[in-house]
Formats: C-alpha cells, structure tokens, sequence
C-alpha cells in the first residue's frame, strides 16, 4: 500500500513546491505565523502593535474553528454516552490522514479531491468508531472506567496503524483555492502612510472560518430541530427513559461515536491543507479538546463552542505575541481555576 | 392482555424477584401491593424489559416480550409512567410528549387527544419539563406514557407527592384508561386509593407474589393489608 503512494505522491509534492504560499504553511501555522512575525519586525522594527494583533486574532480563529468543531465531537460523546474518548485525537489524524489519501488519488484540480475528502474522510473515520463502539465499548457496557483504558487501546492501534500504512512523514494536501489577501492596514512611519509588506492572510483560511461557522450551524439545527437530535438529547438525559419509550440506545450510542468521530475527521479535512498530515497529530487536538470540553462544561453544546473560541483565540494570539509553549500553560492554569471554582464547567449545569 | 410468569430478576448479584407472577385483562386495574423494597418498581422495570428476567416470562396479548430487546418491548403498546416521573428535563414540554409519540409512530390527532385530556400542558408547551410543578409534571408523564395509545399503562406511584386535586386527576385518567380497554398496573401506597381504584390487588413480599384478590374481598376484610403492608 505504502510503495503504491508513493508515485501517486509525487504530483502532489510538485503542485505544492510551486506555490510559495504554501511553502510558509508548510510548518504548523502557528509557527508559519511566527515566521512572518519575525519578518515584520526584521523589515520594519517600529511596527505597530495592531497590525500584529490582526494577525495573530486571524490565526486565533482559524485554530478556534477548528478546535470548536473537534472539541464538539468529544463533547458529544461525553455528553450522550458518558465516555471520555481518549482516541478522539486519532480520529481527527484519521481524517486527516485519509483526505491525503483521497487527495493524492484523484487527480485534476485540487478542489475535486479536497471536495472529495471533505465527505470520504469524515464517513471513513466515523465507520472506525462505530466499529469500535460495536467491539471496545459495548463489550465493556459503557463502564465509564473501563471505556478509558478501551479508548487508550484504540488510540495505539489507530496510530500505529496509520504509521504502518501511511508512514512516519508529514504529508500535505493542496489546499482547493489560496489566494493572498492583503488586510486593508496602513502604517504611519517616516511622516508617510505606508502599506507593510507581508501582512495578509489567505482565501483558504478564511474559507476555514466560514465552513467551520457553517457546520457548527448546521450541527445545532440537527440537535434541536430534528428528530435525530431530539433522540440523542433524550438518550443524553436519561438513558433508561429513553429505552422505555422505544429508543435504540445501543444504535444511538453507536451514531453518537461514529458522528463525534466524522466532527474530529472534518475539522482534519479543514486543516491538513494548512498543517499537514501526520501520524503523530493527533495529540494536540486531544489536549485542547479536553480543556475546551472542561471549560465549557461537559456535554453543553453552547459551553464548547464558547470555549472553543476562548481557547483558540488566546492560543493564537498568545502564541504569536509570546510564546506557543506559555499559552498551553494558560490554558492548562485556566483548566486548574475552572475545576477549582466551578466544576460543572461555564456552561454546564451540575451533575444530577 | 399481560401475563407475568414466575420472573425472577434483580440487578447485578443482587436478586430482587424470587418468583413474580399475575396477569391483568383488558379494561381492568390491577394493584401492586407490597412493604418498601418488596419488588413492585422492580416488577414493572422487568416488564419493560429495563431489567432483564433471569427467569420466568412476561406475555403480551399472547407474545412472549420478555425475550424482545428492551427498546422493542414499548413499541408493542406499553406505556410506562416511572417512579419519580422520569421527565426529560431539559427538554420541552412538547419535545417530552413528541418523544412519546415516536415510539409507536403515533402523529397528531393522538396529541391532541392527549393535550384534551391535560389542557393545562397545552399552555406550557415550549417551556422546559424541568420548570413545571409537581404536578404538571406528573400530568406530563403520564400525558408521555398516553401518547402511545397503549394497550397497557404501568404507573409506578404516579400520586406520590401530590396535592389532591392533581390526586383526583390522575384518578380520573386511569378510570378513563380503564373505560377505553386499556389494562392498567398500578403501583400505590395510599391503601384508600387502591381500594377505591382497584379491580384486584395483587400482593407482593420479598420479592414474590403472595395473594391476588380484588378489591371487593379486600374491602370486606383486611386481614391482608395488616399481613402484607402493615396497616
């Protein structure tokens, strides 16, 4: 499978050394950021602080996008199913991993095969959890404890089996469209207005803000509108009620982890054309996930989607201003007073 | 209509029901009598097939449902108003009894029904279940249970905590039930209750049957009562 890819990589890898673009995004885009700080200050020492701000609040929201919609899945799942699924994180490499696949195998414009994985990457990995869910989790009936060891399990064999299969590299997707679009920002220096080289940011990025704005939409119409949502909430708030009024519990739980699953791939999709592919990914997304899901309060929609902003946000603009590392403290310090001072989370309400 | 045959369940290691057996016809009002902790939730749990029987079967109109999955057990028509009310909290009123309706793909006109019978959840439609007052929930539950249009109705102490003209109300609502054919199990503390509501009462100790009898014997002589609840 491995020497298959191979060739069918090489297309990809040629697309992606024209464009220069692409090259500054081939690092995380937090570091892809601090490159062009670093050139900012370089070119012009006296830079005002609110151009950096812009950009560094522009790349906060497309990690808040991002994040919102994977921490979203892991809420989901915690919510209905009381399950802390460790191997969310590897669902979203899933994604990722698997809209390279689709990528590399289709050829044409780039948008065919990102349109492409864009639907495959999301179905494939939420096919992964439900058979998980049929073989780890409902195994074990849901034991809160015993369902965390099952995810640690299908974290590993997740994992390893993506570096046996697609390898220890970072791989990139192209992304459908990049445009560079230069931010309306205009500095005073030297007694004339001038227009600072660099500060811009991409089409593809803000298409990531608005598809994650658009599937958070749509994922609460479904939630509160529709018949499949209304069962998930009934099965979120008493699950032995829920039996006694005809409710599939079983077949809920398993829609429940396979849909949190396909949320973490899709956010991946949105991503890989910006950060890569990479078996080891997944680790990141987990981390911050459970922060904005303790943040927000556990199962409340709402709280994630607030957290999520809050996280992503701070994320990016602490990352660009100081340093990557001290807003992982922040955020982990936030986690402590959170838990300390109201448990159930901002948003959620206290366990019955 | 329901038939419950030597079931014997319990929860894990813990055995509740040594031996629990009655039937219940169509249009009739079958009591459970027992102390705390004698098995009556416990019974009406088996027979939704919330708690599996180890032993013994439950038959519906000739249908053994005690081998059915447990979401499948209320699709046959059994409606179940649990101890406590069991609302959806956080959902809405009508979101509550929308959930009834499901069950059984039951559609408007068993709604408005419904709605007729408890006109006072037709107000209070978009709020949340959990807001209501006691006894606006229970009419809520029970309104829930009722938009099955179920052959048979399991109310777990359904007056429990009441006032008593909501007392009265729910009275009311399983003397309509019974009129309509439904076979109705009721599970009730109140003794006066159970003897005025009751077509038989069916006596449960320690998790096994003891005497069924109706009402009237009961009525008579109640040596039973004494026997069996302590009054």
């Amino acid at each position: 499978m491995v020497v298959g890819a191979v060739p069918r990589l090489l297309p990809g890898v040629v697309g992606f050394a024209e464009e220069i673009c692409i090259t500054l995004q081939a690092w995380s885009f937090g570091a892809a950021t601090r490159l062009r700080f670093q050139t900012l200050t370089g070119n012009d020492p006296g830079m005002e602080f609110g151009p950096h701000l812009l950009l560094a609040v522009l790349e906060g929201a497309v990690g808040a996008a991002v994040l919102a919609l994977t921490a979203l899945g892991l809420s989901l799942v915690f919510g209905v199913m009381r399950v802390v699924n460790v191997a969310h994180g590897e669902f979203y490499m899933l994604g990722a991993v698997v809209a390279w696949f689709v990528a590399s195998v289709i050829a044409g414009h780039p948008a065919l095969g990102f349109v492409a994985a864009l639907v495959i990457a999301p179905l494939a990995a939420a096919v992964v959890a439900m058979v998980a869910d049929r073989l780890v989790l409902k195994p074990v009936a849901y034991d809160p404890e015993a369902t965390i060891v099952g995810t640690i399990g299908i974290l590993y064999i997740l994992q390893q089996a993506a570096l046996m299969w697609f390898g220890p590299e970072a791989r990139p997707v192209e992304p459908p469209f990049n445009h560079r679009i230069a931010l309306p920002w205009y500095d005073w220096a030297a007694g004339e207005w001038f227009y600072p080289w660099g500060l811009s940011t991409t089409s593809y990025k803000l298409f990531v803000i608005a598809a994650a704005v658009v599937i958070l939409l749509a994922f609460w119409a479904v939630l509160t509108r529709s018949r499949i949502g209304l069962i998930m909430r009934a099965t979120q708030l008493d699950r032995e009620t829920a039996l006694a009024f005809g409710i599939p519990v079983g077949r809920v739980y398993s829609l429940v982890f396979g849909l949190g699953a396909g949320l973490a791939a899709l956010a991946a999709v949105l991503i890989v054309p910006i950060q890569q592919a990479h078996y080891l990914m997944g680790g990141d997304p987990l981390l911050l996930s459970f922060i904005v899901v303790i943040i927000g309060g556990l199962g409340s929609v709402r709280g994630t989607v607030v957290a999520a902003l809050l996280i992503g946000m701070s994320d990016g603009i602490i990352s660009v201003f100081l340093s990557p590392t001290l807003s992982k403290i922040l955020a982990t310090l936030l986690v402590a007073l959170v838990l300390v001072f109201r448990p159930q989370g901002l948003f959620g309400t206290r366990a019955a | 209509m329901l038939q419950v045959d030597g079931i014997e369940a319990g929860y894990g290691p813990v055995k509740v029901l040594y031996g629990v057996g009655f039937d219940v016809r169509e249009g009739e009002v079958l009591c459970l009598l027992g102390r705390n902790g004698a098995g009556k939730t416990t019974t009406l749990k088996t027979i939704m097939g919330l708690v599996p029987p180890e032993a013994g079967t439950v038959t519906l109109a000739g249908e053994v449902i005690s081998a059915l999955p447990a979401h499948e057990v209320p699709g046959r028509g059994i409606g179940y108003v649990p101890q406590g009310r069991r609302l959806f909290s956080d959902l809405t009123v009508a979101e509550n009894l929308e959930v009834g309706l499901m069950t059984r793909g039951k559609g408007k006109s068993t709604r408005e029904h419904v709605l007729e019978m408890f006109p006072r959840l037709r107000e209070r439609l978009t709020q949340r279940a959990g807001t209501l007052s006691g006894g606006e929930q229970q009419m809520l539950a029970t309104a829930r249970a009722l938009c099955l249009e179920p052959r048979v109705l399991l109310l777990d102490e359904p007056t429990e905590g009441l006032q008593p003209s909501m007392i009265q109300l729910i009275r009311e609502t399983v003397e309509t039930m019974r009129a309509e054919g439904v076979a109705v199990i009721l599970v009730e503390q109140r003794i006066e209750a159970v003897l005025s509501l009751a077509d038989r009462v069916a006596f449960i100790e320690n998790g096994r049957s003891r005497e069924i009898v109706t009402a009237t014997e009961l009525r008579a002589d109640d040596t039973l009562l004494r026997k069996y609840v302590g009054v």
